[in-house]
C-alpha cells in the first residue's frame, strides 16, 4: 500500500478499514445479512404461495398484498384512505408517547430518588402492567367513553410503565461516587438530580422509551377496536371481520414498517445524545 | 425525603443522616482542619464494628497528611466523615473551628475512580462546580482553564472524558476538585488505579499543585513509597478498631519541590532507612492482625 519511494511516511489510516482493532464479539454491521434475512423470507413467501401450498385465505400470496396496498391508497376499501389511517394511528400512538415521556420520565426518577414517591407508585405500576390490555379496555371505554381519550390514554398507560421503570433503574445505575463528587461541589438535592441523576440516567430512559413504544404499537389495535372511526388498527380489525386477509397483513406491515423506522430513529438520538453508554 | 444517600444510611443505621448543607461560598482564608476525637460505629448483622474509635487530628493550612494502613483501618471512613458523606458516631469534625454538618463545597474531595461526568467534556467537568454556584460560563471556564493548566491538560479543554487515559482522568478530578477553591483537598487512592510509571508523574504534578496553591491535603494510599514522597505527615492507621498508631512528620516532598529530583529524593539514604521504618510498622500491624484473627 505505501509508496516504496517514501518509505517513511506513515500509510493514511481509512476510516473504512479498522486494522488497529482486535475484533469484539458481536460487533460490526450487519446491514447486509439484514437484507438478506428480510429477502429470504420474501422468498419463502413467494415459493409458498405460488407453489399453491397454502391457500390465499390463510396467506395470500406477495402481489394480493400490493393490490391491496393500491386500493387502501386510494381509499377502495372503507371511507378512508391508508394516509388516513396511517395519520390517526400516529396521532394516537405519539400523543400517548409524549404523555408517556412527560409524565413517565419525572415520575420514574422520583420513584429512583425518593422513598415516598416509590413508596407510592410502586404497588400501581406493578400491579397494572403485566395486564393484558384488553381486559382493561372496557374500563377506559366506560371511564373515558368511546371517543379519542380512551384510546390515548390506553395508550399512554402501555407505555408509561416500561419509561417510568427504566427511569427509576437509571437513577440506580447512576454511580454513589459522581452523587458524591457534586455534593462535595456544593450541590443541592436539587441540583444533583438535574445536574448528575437525570443525565446518568439518560442511557437507561432512553432504552424505556424504545420499550415503551414497542408496548405502544403492540396494544394499537385494541386500543383502536371500539369505536375508531379511521387507524390502522381499525382497519386491520374490520378486515379481519371480513377475511380480507392481504388487507389484515398489509395493516400488519405498515404497524411494522413505521415501528422499525421509528426503533432506528431512536438508536440514532441514543448514538448522538449519550455516546458515552458503555464507556465511562 | 431523598435517600441518595442509602449506602452510607445502610452502612450507619446508628446515628440519623444529616441534611447536606447549603452550597456556600468558597473560603479563601486558609482553614485548620480539627478532628476531634471522632468515632464511627457500622452496625452489622452482629453487632457492631468500630470502623473508627477515638481519633484525633489537626491540620494546619499547608499540611499534606497522607493516611497508610492496612484494609479496614478506617481510612477512608475517615476521609467520608472529613468529607461530610458519613456523620461521625461521636465526636466531630471541626472546619476553622466551626462543625461541618454535610458536604460542601470548602472541602474538594479526589475519589478513587474518577466520578466525573461523561455527558460533559473537560473544561465543563472542571466547570461544574462553579456552574452549581451559578457563575457565568465565560467566568467559570477562565477559572476551569486556568486549573487545567495547573495540571498540565492545556488542549484538552474540549476533550470527553472517556477519550483520555486513567492518569488524565484523575487530573481532571483534581482540577475539578480545585476549581471550587477548597479549604482542603481530600484524595481517597487518587493514583490507585494508575500504572507505575503514570503514577509517579502524578505525584510529581500532586506535589506541584499542593506547592503552588498552598492547600491542605488529606491522602489516602496503600504505597509506603507514595506516602513517604507526598507527605509532611504521615498517620498510620490499624484497624479493629480503626485508629491512628503513629504520625511522622517528613519532608521528602519538599526536598523534591527544592530539588526537582525524584529520583534523588527518593534513593536517598534517609528516605530509604524511613521507607524500611513505616514498611514495618505497616507489616508488623498486618501480622498482628493475622494472630489475632487465628482461632
Amino acid at each position: 500500500m505505501a509508496d516504496p519511494t517514501m518509505p517513511s511516511t506513515q500509510p493514511e489510516p481509512t476510516r473504512s478499514k479498522k486494522t488497529s482493532r482486535y475484533r469484539v464479539i458481536g460487533e460490526g454491521s450487519s446491514l447486509a445479512i439484514n437484507a438478506v434475512s428480510i429477502a429470504a423470507l420474501l422468498l419463502l413467501w413467494w415459493i409458498a404461495t405460488h407453489a399453491g401450498c397454502i391457500k390465499p385465505l390463510f396467506l395470500p400470496k406477495p402481489e394480493a398484498i400490493w393490490i391491496a396496498f393500491k386500493q387502501a391508497v386510494n381509499g377502495d376499501l372503507d371511507n378512508h384512505t391508508l394516509l388516513v389511517h396511517f395519520l390517526w394511528s400516529m396521532y394516537r400512538v405519539f400523543a400517548a408517547f409524549a404523555l408517556a415521556v412527560v409524565i413517565g420520565i419525572p415520575i420514574g426518577i422520583a420513584m429512583g430518588v425518593s422513598r415516598i414517591a416509590r413508596g407510592i407508585f410502586d404497588p400501581p405500576i406493578e400491579f397494572y402492567r403485566p395486564l393484558p390490555p384488553l381486559a382493561y379496555l372496557p374500563l377506559m371505554i366506560i371511564w373515558f367513553g368511546i371517543g379519542e381519550s380512551s384510546k390515548i390514554i390506553l395508550l399512554f398507560l402501555a407505555i408509561f410503565a416500561p419509561v417510568a421503570l427504566a427511569a427509576r433503574a437509571g437513577v440506580r445505575s447512576v454511580s454513589q461516587e459522581q452523587i458524591q463528587a457534586a455534593l462535595s461541589m456544593g450541590a443541592n438535592r436539587w441540583q444533583v438530580v438535574k445536574n448528575v441523576i437525570l443525565p446518568g440516567a439518560l442511557p437507561e430512559i432512553l432504552v424505556g422509551l424504545r420499550i415503551g413504544m414497542g408496548v405502544g404499537w403492540t396494544t394499537l389495535v385494541a386500543a383502536e377496536m371500539v369505536a375508531a372511526d379511521a387507524g390502522l388498527g381499525k382497519m386491520v380489525f374490520n378486515a379481519s371481520n371480513f377475511l380480507r386477509t392481504d388487507v389484515v397483513i398489509l395493516g400488519i406491515l405498515a404497524i411494522g414498517v413505521v415501528a422499525y423506522l421509528f426503533e432506528i430513529l431512536m438508536r440514532w438520538i441514543e448514538r448522538r445524545a449519550v455516546p458515552w453508554k458503555g464507556k465511562a | 425525603m431523598f435517600d441518595l444517600f442509602v449506602i452510607s444510611k445502610r452502612l450507619h443505621p446508628l446515628k440519623n443522616d444529616r441534611v447536606a448543607s447549603a452550597p456556600n461560598a468558597a473560603t479563601k482564608a486558609p482553614l485548620d482542619l480539627t478532628v476531634d476525637d471522632v468515632s464511627v460505629r457500622y452496625g452489622t448483622r452482629d453487632g457492631y464494628v468500630d470502623a473508627l474509635a477515638h481519633v484525633n487530628l489537626t491540620m494546619k493550612p499547608g499540611d499534606f497528611v497522607v493516611a497508610i494502613g492496612a484494609s479496614g483501618c478506617g481510612k477512608t471512613t475517615l476521609l467520608s466523615v472529613l468529607a461530610g458523606f458519613l456523620p461521625a458516631t461521636e465526636g466531630q469534625v471541626l472546619l476553622g473551628g466551626n462543625p461541618i454538618d454535610g458536604p460542601g463545597a470548602d472541602r474538594g474531595v479526589v475519589f478513587q475512580k474518577h466520578a466525573l461526568m461523561p455527558w460533559l467534556d473537560v473544561i465543563d467537568n472542571v466547570a461544574f462546580g462553579l456552574k452549581l454556584r451559578g457563575q457565568t460560563k465565560s467566568e467559570r471556564h477562565a477559572i476551569a482553564r486556568e486549573k487545567l493548566a495547573l495540571v498540565g491538560l492545556q488542549g484538552f479543554e474540549n476533550k470527553m472524558i472517556y477519550e483520555l487515559s486513567g492518569g488524565m482522568q484523575q487530573r481532571v478530578g483534581i482540577a475539578r476538585a480545585l476549581a471550587c477553591d477548597p479549604s482542603v483537598l481530600l484524595m481517597d487512592e487518587p493514583l490507585g488505579a494508575l500504572d507505575a510509571l503514570t503514577r509517579e508523574t502524578v505525584q510529581e504534578l500532586i506535589l506541584d499543585v499542593w506547592h503552588r496553591t498552598g492547600k491542605t491535603i488529606f491522602f489516602i494510599t496503600h504505597s509506603v513509597e507514595e506516602a513517604l514522597f507526598l507527605a509532611t505527615r504521615l498517620v498510620v492507621m490499624t484497624p479493629r478498631p480503626g485508629k491512628i498508631e503513629k504520625t511522622y512528620d517528613l519532608e521528602f516532598g519538599r526536598r523534591f519541590i527544592g530539588s526537582r529530583n525524584a529520583r534523588e529524593v527518593k534513593s536517598h539514604p534517609d528516605f530509604i532507612k524511613m521507607r524500611e521504618v513505616v514498611l514495618a510498622d505497616v507489616q508488623r500491624r498486618e501480622a498482628g492482625e493475622t494472630l489475632v484473627q487465628a482461632p
